[in-house]
């Protein structure tokens, strides 16, 4: 066997929390599954054993070509403020700004991978008018650009791999990292945004436990409500784009799982929807934002036709934490 | 080793194995640490960001301020919004069940943290190549090493069996928005709460077998340090090879502060929280009454314009114009005294024998820290059956009555590594004023305009150089020890 992929891993400006994710890999445990994708990490701020001197001198020789690798993470925006200067983050030990040994260290990578919304796009970093100029690696929002320019692509042939959400599901980033090892990940493999179609080929909507009430438009009303929350808690898992609801978060959940709605974190500009995330904006009763592929005219006509359908079940459980109707066989006999 | 030759400026950088960038600053004096400035190199802005947005909207920006203390700056973003008090609205509180499962959840992420702490953050520092002659290298660096550790293989798979949990409680870790101002979103069935005793009595498991090698109780009962020396050389659990090794090295006596100790409390009930909130002092070994309002930010050290202030009025611009400032962590002081946060402070405050007395003897060092995050995590484990014991799946998990829409709230709590807090105002729904003060900008910040280092700054100093060092390892003992988080740092 040739010898292992070497990975490199940067963070800016995040909050570690992909990492802390990744870390709860199961079935294999994070580093059995990289020892068996021959993946080796050579850095990684939060777990490797090299400090301070012996890291900097590793990720400067890096940068210089004289220390091979091949695979670029970065987690956490690309900091430029203030004015462009990047010096709110200047790497530690360093006095330069993060955001030039990243770009340093992409011209080096064969892949370079965004970890997390906030590496793809800018994210929550970039948030609240982006006072620190955040942005991703090859984006700045849903505009094109980033750090490394529209166009960059990185010495194995591909465009920064986006594995968006905040956080990420660390079989999204298990899954992309076996694929590169494995040599068969192509330009094909990726959506629009570059994320990995491995999971944005799914809609959070796909497998949604609330999927019956969705169909009758039974809607919750508050956060833990076991209803629909399309209709009025933000929920945009119709639109957003992920298999949050087939690949279970830490063994059993999603968010919609644990009572709140999807804020469709894996798509640029997520931070900012232009309302509250919890509530949904309406035109004239009708939430604004609709499913993906859906007339609107449709929707309303089949909103009103299931609404009218409704069975009593999902009528009087939708806006309540607990069922109180449960489903029962006709045939056996009572109440 | 001894005189000038040996003087010199260390800057030690990336600190890794800490959660984000850290750079610290060392003046080498005979051979020893004799200054040391910490430098927090990143800057988010979340307080800013916050400004404007609506007063739901901080539930989902509040957790993602850190990705290892997410579950801590939920509830402390959700006690300050509950904590909003306007005429007119009833006073409500959060549902028993409510408070037991946000218990639960932050009780996970809090011992998933010491555990992460101990097992990846901490312990690989004893298979630094500085210790390689050491009689006991091998076998610390077979079991240690960071990532090739014998001891990772079990630790990861019990970490994220832990983390199941927070799949039922909580939908997701980290990020979640389950934990509202007055309970949680989700509600657990009968089914699931025996689920959740299971994956509790799996973790229970792995630590009594390979963390401890002891059962929880015999820990959590550990009452003196004698009685402690003596489970660490007979005990084959990865906590006593910590023990035996810092005995060794005499890390009792590293990295020692002299200041107060301060905890907000942590885990609420009706009796009161488990760990009770205070200030310890360790001169008359005694709690007291921690002053709210006594907490105060300087910022004459750091990044900031004007003056900083008390965390409710106060919201100093970032500037890095200032000539004697290093960091973008700001200077919290209790009463224009230092304080020390964390696992210790906490069982201090509390009254822990163990803890109590290992100070008494030793001082507050690196032992200290690394020993009260362990006899916590035991302590915390033990309530965790209790609260999920107390839960009723036929009563409500929250009250969803709306909060008030103007006003000012404070939310305090602990994070595994100490006390942090939130302070905001709401004006007709909007925050007009957000203001965070975490565990590692008490612990980690610079100086104040007294001139009076901050904590770690202190703890450094008289750290010692090995022979044949370039870079100390007794500091990255030290560093480590308090556990930073320097997202949440500077946030």
């Amino acid at each position: 066997m040739s010898r292992p992929l070497r990975l490199i891993w940067l963070q800016s400006g995040g909050c570690g929390g992909c990492t802390l994710s990744l870390l709860g890999a199961q079935g294999p445990d994070l580093y059995t599954a990289l020892k068996g994708a021959g993946v080796e990490i050579l850095w990684h701020p939060s777990l490797s054993e090299a400090s301070g001197a012996e890291a900097r001198d590793l990720l400067a020789a890096a940068a210089r070509g004289d220390e091979p690798f091949d695979i670029l993470c970065l987690e956490g925006s690309v900091i430029n403020g203030p004015a462009g200067t990047g010096r709110f983050h200047l790497a530690a030990g360093t006095g330069q700004p993060m955001r030039d040994m990243v770009a340093a260290l992409a011209q080096r990578a064969a892949h370079v991978i965004a970890v997390g919304s906030c590496a793809a796009f800018g994210g929550i970093t970039a948030g609240g008018g982006n006072h620190v100029e955040a942005t991703g690696l090859a984006y700045d929002g849903t505009t094109a650009g980033g750090l490394l320019g529209a166009g960059f692509i990185a010495q194995g042939g591909l465009p920064v791999i986006n594995i968006a959400g905040c956080p990420i599901h660390p079989g999204w980033f298990v899954d992309t990292i076996l694929q590169l090892a494995a040599g068969d990940l192509t330009r094909a493999d990726l959506d629009e945004w570059e994320r990995p179609l491995a999971y944005t080929a799914q809609l959070v909507h796909h497998g949604c436990a609330r999927n019956e009430y969705y169909e009758f438009k039974a809607s919750a009303e508050d956060l833990g409500d076991l209803g629909c929350m399309m209709e009025n808690l933000g929920c945009i898992g119709t639109q957003a784009r992920a298999d949050c609801n087939i690949r279970a978060w830490n063994g059993s959940g999603s968010c919609l799982d644990g009572g709140y709605p999807c804020i469709n974190c894996t798509a640029p500009a997520f931070e900012e929807p232009g309302h509250a995330f919890v509530e949904t904006p309406k035109i004239s009763g009708i939430p604004i934002g609709l499913p993906t592929d859906m007339p609107k005219a449709w929707f309303v006509a089949l909103a009103s036709l299931s609404k009218a359908a409704t069975p009593k079940r999902l009528k009087e459980n939708a806006a309540k934490p607990r069922a109180s109707v449960l489903p029962r066989d006709k045939r056996k006999g009572g109440a | 080793m001894s005189g000038a030759k040996n003087d010199r400026r260390l800057i030690l950088g990336p600190f890794n194995r800490v959660e984000g960038d850290l750079e610290v600053r060392i003046d080498l004096v005979d051979g020893a640490v004799g200054e040391a400035r910490v430098t927090s190199p990143l800057y988010r802005g979340f307080e800013a960001m916050l400004v404007g947005k609506l007063a739901s909207d901080a539930l989902t920006y509040a957790p993602r301020i850190c990705g290892i203390c997410s579950v801590s700056q939920s509830v402390a973003a959700a006690r300050a919004l509950g904590g909003v008090r306007a005429s007119g609205h009833a006073r409500r509180s959060t549902p028993p069940n409510g408070t037991h499962s946000i218990n639960l959840v932050h009780a996970v992420e809090n011992i998933a943290d010491h555990l992460t702490h101990f097992y990846l953050f901490f312990m690989p520092d004893f298979a630094r190549a500085t210790y390689a002659a050491e009689p006991w290298y091998s076998a610390a660096a077979e079991r240690f090493v960071a990532m090739k550790g014998t001891a990772s293989a079990q630790m990861l798979p019990a970490r994220a069996g832990l983390m199941a949990m927070l799949g039922v409680l909580a939908g997701k870790w980290p990020h979640t928005l389950s934990i509202q101002p007055f309970g949680s979103t989700r509600a657990i069935s009968a089914a699931e709460k025996a689920r959740l005793r299971l994956m509790l009595v799996g973790f229970r498991a792995f630590l009594e077998t390979t963390l401890y090698a002891a059962p929880l109780e015999a820990i959590a009962g550990l009452a003196t340090r004698d009685v402690l020396y003596a489970y660490g050389e007979q005990s084959q659990g990865d906590f006593a090879r910590f023990l035996r090794l810092s005995q060794g090295l005499g890390l009792a006596r590293l990295g020692r502060t002299a200041i107060r100790h301060l905890s907000f409390g942590a885990y609420a009930s009706a009796d009161g929280p488990l760990f009770p909130r205070g200030v310890f002092h360790a001169e008359t070994a005694s709690a007291s009454p921690l002053p709210l309002a006594a907490i105060a930010e300087d910022v004459s050290h750091a990044w900031y314009k004007g003056e900083g202030g008390v965390p409710s009025q106060a919201a100093p611009a970032p500037d890095m114009a200032g000539e004697d400032a290093y960091s973008w962590c700001k200077a919290p002081r209790l009463d224009g005294h230092v304080a020390e946060v964390g696992a210790l402070s906490r069982q201090l405050v509390a009254g822990h024998p163990l803890l109590r007395d290992m100070v008494a003897r030793d001082g507050a060092g690196v032992e200290a820290r690394v020993v009260a995050r362990m006899v916590e995590l035991a302590l915390v484990v033990l309530a965790m059956e209790q609260w999920l014991a107390a839960i009723d799946p036929e009563a409500p998990f929250r009250d969803t009555a709306p909060i008030a829409s103007s006003g000012e709230g404070m939310g305090l709590t602990e994070a595994a590594r100490g006390s942090l807090g939130h302070w905001l105002r709401l004006e007709d729904g909007r925050i007009r004023h957000y203001q965070i003060i975490a565990p590692t900008t008490w612990n980690f910040s610079p100086r104040d305009a007294r001139g009076t280092p901050g904590p770690l700054e202190q703890a450094l100093v008289g750290a010692p150089l090995r022979s044949g060092e370039s870079e100390p390892v007794s500091v990255q003992h030290i560093v480590r020890s308090f556990d930073p988080c320097m997202v949440c740092t500077v946030h």
